[in-house]
């Protein structure tokens, strides 16, 4: 990324500013594409309970995690060669390790508050948070965990003289999985029985409940789709940056919060255009400004949206009832 | 006779059946657990030397973890916990609905008076437990260091406690406190007893600052705008190296001195002029004494604050907003006031940190510390001082104790850190405490204002928190 911007910054010097905003184009939507995928992780839980899931972020931590030691442990099986076959495998047991651990931790940590007073899931949320960074910090160790560079292949996209625009291979991979399963959860949201009752329990739940819908398997498996949904974002962000730490839920999971926020939350494609233009702003926002200040900048955007436009992009207004 | 047998027999069957049915559910819990501990416990990922990971298994871990759970959650079934764990929506009732009247204040006014006096005599009482050498340790990392939480979760009372708004970012009014103090004490050389006001002052400036953009906000929103500013406030102090030095953070602040002595070995030194011989016990118990003072300043403010117009409209804010905009309260000024006097005595608290550490860097400043303060004020019962007083205690000293637990190695092994676990168990405590005891160690709520009769009221009667 900084390397990125850095060539970048050269190449805005030397004339190439259409490719340069190409290029920017084509990172902050691989970027935002993640922050989309956690940000409906957000969007779902606060629509469906209206509750802030602070351990989000955590969870998604715990995605790229599980995808790393299942990628470390395929690799001395199945060998180096085997790369796409390995981060399919890799990306199926997140996804269902992640989904059993957001499960647990609904069933214990939040599910008990329903009925408490409003503020206490969210407090129980930052307990969660802190209990699973340093989870993973304690069995895992402190250091960053490195993972050899994978799908490095690049297309050119524009060649010119002075900057090449280039998309790599896991990009265009990062976007396709992405586009693919926003369009298999919109589907399971809008046409199943499954996505019927989690909009009657969105609505209503004490009238859902009455109407026999399962309030609380709703609400389990809402938040298992999440974690699911994170569990992916975990495989790309390992498979994108090459790295993860422990301490790597907390920031790009208040960017996604802020990217569920902007698109307006409860909304599905509010989350993902939020993801989008989140990603897109930081990535612009380091090109172009400064790469010191960009988490600055998002703290700051989520702030501003809340205060002047917390209903967000596509998002209801919350009328208050007295 | 055949009856009673055959009821015994019933009896049994029931008991034997329930016995399954727990040992069912445990199972599934340690096969839920052993889901859980898959890849995180299981392997351990390891860097060699040339950079690559190695894979370590550790299923023994994940055994005992398994059958911590198992045992754990038979135990829980028998200690009738159990119902809230498979418990659905249906809320639990928490008992004390009715009132009940203080008998007990008389009770209640000695022990704070005891209190009062141990925590005055601590300094002495640790000199004459431990002896000269090994008291600095008690007076300084248990007593200041308590006391800096007791005082911050005084601070952080008045706005989510009273005023009930929830503030994620309180560390922040913290750092403009220390960094006011280390920057003018250490650039223009003023005084720790001129600095200390004027920490508080700027503190309570930006608690107006950034307390003004997010008043239209409640609940969440207004908990995440909070925890927004407090970053911004922590990635500036970090990026902005000319002004706060970045991640090195500011050494060599000057350290407080009694009344213009300072305390050194030097000939007009505290020692040297009151004829004692040195050691640096005597800074640690003046500290001490200081950190004591302002706790305590901190805590008559508030009381007497909750008498006032003010402190009635806090509480009025925290129980319905909208009632009060209806008989014209101003929410405005009233939220920041909460806001400003919340920020001023974090300002205090952080001056003097900055001043007992002589040293600060953005790392003493981030979110962990506000979520620390917020589960002392919230473990405290949100609201009652002496409540936020011993969460304050048993969160800090529990955390200051792990770090004396030398024998847990001889249990576990050489390279075994307690301090490590501080956190985990932190977070842990977290969920813990908020799932069995939501409402605090001292749940019920004595009305500043009465008729007739002052009656204490449990707090599930009240919605604090809603706004």
């Amino acid at each position: 990324m900084v390397m990125q911007a850095a060539s970048g910054a050269l190449a805005a010097v030397s004339g190439g500013r259409m490719e340069l905003f190409v290029q920017q184009l084509i990172n902050g939507l691989t970027l935002g594409s993640i922050y989309g995928l956690i940000a409906i992780g957000y969007t779902m839980v606060f629509g469906i309970i209206g509750m802030v899931n602070f351990a989000h972020g955590d969870v998604f931590m715990i995605g790229s995690f599980i995808a790393l030691i299942t990628f470390v442990w395929l690799s001395s099986v199945l060998g180096e060669s085997a790369v796409i076959l390995s981060l399919f495998i890799v990306l199926v047991v997140a996804m269902v390790l992640t989904s059993l651990w957001n499960w647990t931790i609904e069933r214990v940590a939040y599910r008990p508050l329903r009925g408490s007073f409003r503020l206490a899931p969210l407090i129980s949320a930052i307990g969660m948070s802190i209990f699973l960074a340093n989870l993973v910090q304690v069995t895992q160790g402190p250091r960053n965990k490195p993972v050899p560079p994978l799908l490095t292949q690049t297309i050119t996209v524009i060649d010119s003289p002075v900057y090449a625009v280039t998309i790599s291979y896991k990009q265009i991979a990062i976007m396709l999985v992405t586009a693919v399963l926003l369009a298999l959860f919109w589907y399971l949201v809008q046409r199943t029985p499954l996505g019927r009752a989690q909009r009657a329990c969105e609505q209503d739940r004490r009238m859902a409940a009455l109407l026999g819908v399962d309030v609380d398997r709703t609400i389990s498996i809402t938040f298992v789709m999440g974690a699911a949904l994170a569990a992916v974002a975990g495989v790309m962000y390992m498979v994108y940056y090459g790295v993860v730490n422990f301490n790597d839920g907390f920031v790009p999971g208040v960017k996604a919060f802020t990217a569920a926020v902007l698109g307006g939350i409860g909304s599905l494609p509010g989350a993902v255009i939020g993801g989008l233009l989140i990603g897109l702003i930081e990535v612009f926002w380091s090109a172009y400004f400064s790469t010191d200040y960009k988490d600055v900048a998002a703290f700051s955007i989520l702030a501003i949206v809340l205060v002047f436009l917390p209903s967000g992009l596509l998002g209801r207004p919350d009328v208050e009832k007295v | 006779m055949a009856l009673k047998a055959r009821d015994a027999a019933i009896e049994g069957e029931a008991a034997r059946q329930g016995f399954a049915e727990i040992v069912k559910q445990a199972a599934f819990a340690a096969l839920v657990t052993l889901g859980l501990c898959i890849p995180l416990l299981a392997i351990r990922t390891d860097q060699s030397l040339n950079n690559q990971l190695v894979l370590v298994p550790r299923w023994d871990a994940v055994a005992i973890a398994c059958g911590l759970v198992f045992l754990g959650r038979i135990a829980l079934a028998y200690v009738g916990r159990a119902g809230s764990l498979t418990g659905g929506t249906t809320a639990r009732f928490h008992a004390a609905g009715a009132a009940r009247p203080v008998g007990k204040a008389r009770l209640a006014s000695f022990l704070r008076t005891a209190l009062l006096g141990f925590v005055v005599a601590f300094p002495f009482i640790a000199i004459w437990g431990v002896g000269w050498q090994g008291s600095i340790k008690w007076i300084d990392n248990f007593g200041v260091q308590i006391l800096i939480y007791v005082m911050l979760g005084w601070g952080l009372n008045i706005v989510v406690g009273l005023a009930g708004l929830l503030d994620l970012g309180y560390v922040a009014f913290y750092a403009v406190g220390a960094y006011s103090y280390a920057l003018l004490a250490k650039n223009f050389g003023l005084s720790f007893w001129l600095l200390l006001p004027l920490s508080g002052i700027l503190a309570a400036f930006w608690g107006v600052l950034l307390g003004f953009p997010v008043l239209r906000l409640r609940g969440d929103y207004l908990a995440i705008v909070t925890l927004a500013f407090g970053e911004i406030i922590r990635l500036v102090l970090i990026n902005w190296v000319d002004f706060s030095n970045g991640y090195a953070g500011i050494g060599g602040i000057p350290r407080p001195t009694f009344f213009g002595i300072p305390f050194n070995a030097s000939d007009d030194g505290f020692a040297a002029r009151f004829g004692l011989e040195f050691t640096p016990l005597y800074r640690t118990i003046f500290l001490y004494y200081v950190i004591l003072a302002l706790a305590l300043l901190t805590a008559i403010v508030t009381i007497r604050l909750r008498r006032l117009p003010i402190g009635r409209a806090w509480e009025a804010l925290r129980e319905d907003e909208i009632a009060c905009r209806a008989l014209g309260i101003d929410t405005v000024n009233t939220k920041l006031t909460a806001f400003a006097l919340g920020a001023m005595f974090g300002g205090f608290a952080g001056a003097f940190f900055a001043a007992r550490q002589g040293f600060i860097s953005p790392e003493s400043f981030t979110f962990i510390e506000s979520a620390l303060i917020l589960w002392i004020v919230v473990l405290g019962g949100m609201g009652s001082q002496i409540g936020v007083a011993i969460a304050a205690v048993v969160m800090i000293g529990g955390t200051e104790l792990l770090r004396e637990l030398d024998f847990l190695k001889a249990v576990f092994g050489q390279d075994f850190d307690p301090a490590q676990y501080r956190m985990l168990i932190f977070g842990l405590a977290g969920v813990m405490m908020i799932r069995w005891k939501p409402r605090g160690l001292v749940s019920t709520r004595e009305p500043t204002v009465f008729l007739r009769e002052r009656k204490a009221v449990s707090v599930d009667l009240v919605k604090e928190g809603h706004g």
